[in-house]
């Protein structure tokens, strides 16, 4: 039986990961196709130049017409100073793609949003909710060293009461409070002892 | 974890009859792994496949499935790794603006980003532009005076305590594995060390996410040795979706090799110098496949990178540069001045950075992490928003310090007197006397020098994620602009000097400050990491020149030369040090005369070395034996009068069998016999069934005799992985000799402290 649901986690991890690597594909590709007109421009930078002061161009052309004498327009000197004050300028193509920065920030922030959403449930909301449902009598510690003030204090007596039950709710608790004890005991050598990582 | 079904023991007869134990074959957090025995499962499975791919079509193609499965885990970990890094890149960029303004068009676009396509930058300004707002602007609508600069000061504070707090909140909370920067512990991981949840899911998720947090709060720290961690977090991932990597530790510790380099390469887009990083620095064992995959998962997370393009230009550091002058023979001399330089930084950092984390770990101080952050925080931000060169984030001020001057830029570094009469263009490389912008220049880098150097030694070690590449570097590159211009300058006042004379004419190419730069960030690296090869690969590929290498490998020479006068450990084997960690360096040489009795276990004045016999001890006594020892195994002999050697047995394994055999066998009591022959011994009628435990006896242990010199067992430790070693004389046990006994005494014949050895 753990082996069938350790095969099925592995297939699980398998086609998420497949899922991932597709969308991070698709992403590039969608990074690439839908090229937005002002996402690719051609910089040309001048230099003062006789009584001409010093000019920025930028002009969304593609790379093949990357060069002074497409993108300095109107030219602000005639004939043959043109080709003197074209050998000054320094042209460069630059590319981005303003969807991948805005689906990236975007994710990111989500994420972190979600990170700080849950990591105030646990410190703040669940302690004061476990009150509330067993009352004070059943937050007896079961550690003598860890206080209140630890996130998961009480992760011990949840833990196990839990294992008398059995339905897929409670596993996902039992699992969840297996990870409040793991993260306990790295933040107790860590931050307490300070046996690992100095 | 649980491996049901597996062999093991290594050099055991296979004994097909006997019913396997479960869990048998894994290891106990913060202990230290089987190298042999993890070899010999693995040969053992390959020969497995491989016999049966001859029965089926359907075996053949599962045979060349493991064979292929290596190559898709690296193709795997590459692309991850890249994706996070372009992630992260994107997301720093974005942030480390936030502090200053905000982009009203498009809240998500960075400063430059959001000036992309506006039409109103001018050529003095041409960092200002209408859609880019600072937040003086935004608020109190003044972009110019005092009450702008002081809320603009306020506001970039206010920014950076907001992130350093929510970072290392959320490190406390959710991941206390994810603090520092990594690579002290992935060294000691991939040596054999067993560290559970150091690579765990959680702790790739709260690195990463925190990892853009700190760098774009302005701290002093950067970002490469923790893409690093995140890395193998990756390869530790993908190893565990496939059983020829999950079951084996030594064989997961290749693909971590593999996934150090990929880390390494997308952090400097450095794929070859990412390789011999690992190989230099991270990696233990280091077999040549590993070296082939290490560098297709390095060049597929460069690729990936690249793909996402976060840097808008197809390039993959913020500083490469693209310049080809030449360098003379006569720039030697303050090059190797920079080495020298380097190499002192690099001693002073250690020691004063240990010293800290030293008195972080024992007094008072480590009990406030949180506000230790903070205040640091607040220092930093309050004492870099002043000088412009320490308010920018580290990668740019490195980016521009690099950069070379030419007509086009901007900068207060390129404020040189042009002389308008000059009748030839403007060139590149300015040979002109500085101007005012270059004074003013020179004394604020010296200020931003000083401040880099203080402060980097209290933000390395702290509970958030960091790195020490980036500050090590902006150092380095400060300190050879400075002496660089010093030489351009002294060149073009002094050019009938004979030195100059040949060297420089007037109008002609001269000194390059920005190579001045380059060659400086090496030196301190080096200084301070003791790197040599990756280290000269890393800059030439970050610069792109082939030209430089003579310059980068005199600094780094140099550096490490003045460097190991002072003490010969990197900054990482001392953070090993400090910990404790059973770390036995292959760079260590241990030249002293002792031998194998002056180290081994019991001394003269201990209790006798506790054995099992081979068949005459009851299930109760050994269980009374493990009680009341502690020790990771015990040798297994004859019998207690002639104490001949058979093998040895791991404790954890006595412990799951006795457990086992006591749940699933009949008749197993604590009276019963336990016995490590192959029949079992003649017993009287009514005893109670004896317990065979032939299978978790390690038939063909180390051993040494006892004027075995310590060189050579040391050596035997080193090259094999040995977790212990018995000690025999004709034949008899003696004692035996554990990796902690060898690492104490090697800290001993150091005059270091061996009580400092902590783990075993």
């Amino acid at each position: 039986m753990a082996t069938l649901w350790g095969g099925l986690l592995r297939l699980g991890s398998l086609l998420s990961l497949s899922c991932l690597a597709l969308s991070v594909l698709l992403l590039v590709q969608l990074s690439d196709a839908a090229k937005n007109f002002e996402d690719v421009r051609c910089k040309c930078i001048c230099p003062p130049y006789k009584e001409n002061s010093g000019h920025i161009y930028n002009k969304n052309i593609s790379q093949k017409d990357c060069d002074c004498l497409h993108v300095v327009d109107p030219m602000p000197v005639r004939g043959p100073d043109v080709e003197a004050y074209c050998l000054r300028c320094e042209c460069k193509y630059e590319e981005r793609s303003s969807v991948t920065i805005k689906v990236t920030i975007i994710i990111y922030l989500s994420i972190l949003g979600l990170l700080l959403l849950y990591m105030v449930y646990l410190t703040l909301v669940e302690p004061i909710l476990k009150r509330r449902l067993f009352g004070h009598s059943q937050l007896i510690q079961s550690d003598d060293d860890v206080g209140d003030q630890q996130p998961f204090a009480n992760a011990h007596d949840v833990l196990a009461r839990s294992r008398s039950r059995a339905n897929v709710l409670n596993k996902v608790e039992y699992a969840q409070q297996r990870w409040k004890l793991q993260v306990q005991e790295q933040r107790k050598s860590v931050f307490d002892r300070h046996v690992v990582l100095s | 974890m649980v491996s049901a079904g597996a062999m093991s023991g290594s050099g055991n007869l296979m004994d097909f009859l006997d019913e396997p134990f479960p869990d048998v074959g894994t290891y106990e957090d913060f202990h230290t792994i089987d190298w042999l025995r993890e070899k010999s499962r693995d040969t053992d499975r390959h020969r497995k496949i491989t016999s049966k791919s001859k029965e089926s079509l359907w075996e053949f193609i599962k045979s060349l499935l493991d064979a292929w499965s290596g190559w898709v885990v690296m193709l795997l970990i590459g692309l991850l790794a890249g994706t996070l890094a372009g992630v992260i890149d994107l997301a720093v960029d974005w942030m480390t603006d936030l502090k200053e303004g905000v982009c009203l068009s498009a809240f998500w676009y960075s400063h430059e980003q959001c000036c992309w396509t506006s039409n109103e930058t001018t050529f003095e300004d041409r960092d200002k532009c209408p859609l880019w707002q600072k937040w003086s602007e935004l608020l109190v609508n003044q972009s110019e005076g005092a009450s702008a600069y002081i809320l603009n000061y306020l506001m970039y504070i206010l920014w950076a305590l907001l992130f350093a707090f929510l970072a290392v909140s959320l490190v406390r909370v959710f991941a206390p594995y994810a603090c520092g920067s990594g690579i002290p512990e992935i060294k000691t991981i991939l040596s054999g060390f067993i560290i559970r949840g150091y690579l765990g899911k959680w702790t790739l998720l709260i690195k990463t996410v925190t990892l853009v947090l700190v760098v774009s709060s302005g701290l002093s720290l950067g970002k490469e040795g923790p893409l690093v961690h995140v890395a193998c977090c990756c390869g530790n991932f993908f190893s565990s979706l496939f059983s020829k990597y999950s079951k084996n530790e030594g064989k997961r510790r290749e693909v971590l090799s593999a996934a150090a380099a990929a880390g390494v390469s997308v952090a400097f887009g450095a794929p070859i110098g990412g390789v011999l990083f690992s190989l230099e620095e991270v990696s233990y064992y280091f077999p040549l496949k590993t070296l082939w995959r290490s560098f297709f998962a390095a060049l597929v997370a460069a690729f990936t990178l690249r793909s996402i393009n976060p840097f808008g230009n197809s390039r993959l550091v913020l500083f490469y540069v693209e310049y080809h002058t030449p360098w003379y023979m006569a720039e030697l001399f303050p090059f190797i001045l920079l080495g020298v330089f380097g190499g002192l930084w690099g001693t002073l950092f250690i020691r004063c950075n240990i010293a800290w984390c030293r008195r972080r770990k024992t007094t008072r101080l480590g009990k406030y992490p949180v506000l230790e952050v903070i205040a640091v925080t607040a220092i930093t931000a309050i004492i870099a928003y002043p000088n412009p060169y320490t308010r920018q984030s580290t990668s740019e001020l490195i980016s521009e310090l690099f950069n070379d001057c030419g007509a086009l830029e901007s900068s207060q570094l390129c404020d040189y007197i042009n002389d308008p009469n000059m009748t030839r263009p403007v060139d590149d490389i300015p040979d002109r006397p500085a101007g005012v912008g270059v004074y003013t220049a020179m004394w604020q880098l010296a200020l931003a020098l000083i401040f880099k150097i203080v402060v980097t030694i209290f933000t390395f070690g702290m509970k958030i994620p960091s790195g020490l590449f980036i500050p090590s570097m902006a150092v380095g590159a400060m300190a050879g602009r400075m002496v660089g211009i010093g030489v351009e300058q002294l060149a073009y006042h002094h050019h009938d000097w004979i030195i100059f004379r040949n060297w420089c004419r007037p109008g002609a190419d001269c000194v390059t400050p920005g190579l001045y730069a380059m060659v400086g960030a090496a030196a301190c690296l080096g200084g301070v990491t003791r790197m040599t090869v990756s280290l000269v690969v890393i800059m030439f590929e970050l610069t792109g020149g082939l030209e430089y290498i003579v310059p980068l490998m005199a600094a780094a020479v140099t550096s490490k030369w003045v460097a190991d006068a002072f003490g010969k450990e990197g900054i990482y084997e001392a953070h090993i040090h400090l910990n404790g960690y059973p770390f036995l360096d292959v760079k260590d040489e241990f030249t002293h005369r002792t031998l194998a009795t002056d180290v081994m276990r019991p001394r003269r004045g201990e209790p006798p070395l506790s054995v099992l016999t081979q068949d005459s001890m009851t299930v109760e006594d050994v269980e009374t034996l493990i009680k009341e020892t502690d020790y990771n195994g015990f040798p297994v002999v004859v019998s207690r009068d002639s104490e001949r050697l058979i093998g040895f047995a791991q404790r954890r394994e006595l412990i799951l069998a006795i457990k086992n055999a006591r749940q699933r066998q009949e008749g197993i009591v604590s009276n019963s016999i336990m016995y490590f022959t192959e029949e079992p011994p003649e017993l009287p009628a009514n005893s109670p069934h004896p317990l065979k435990l032939r299978r978790i006896l390690n038939l063909s242990p180390f051993t040494v005799t006892d004027h075995t010199p310590m060189e050579t067992v040391v050596d035997i430790f080193r090259k094999l992985g040995l977790r212990q070693c018995l000690v025999t004389r004709s034949g008899r046990l003696l004692g035996i000799i554990t990796k902690k006994d060898v690492l104490r005494h090697m800290a001993q014949m150091a005059n270091q402290d061996p009580e400092s050895i902590m783990f075993n």
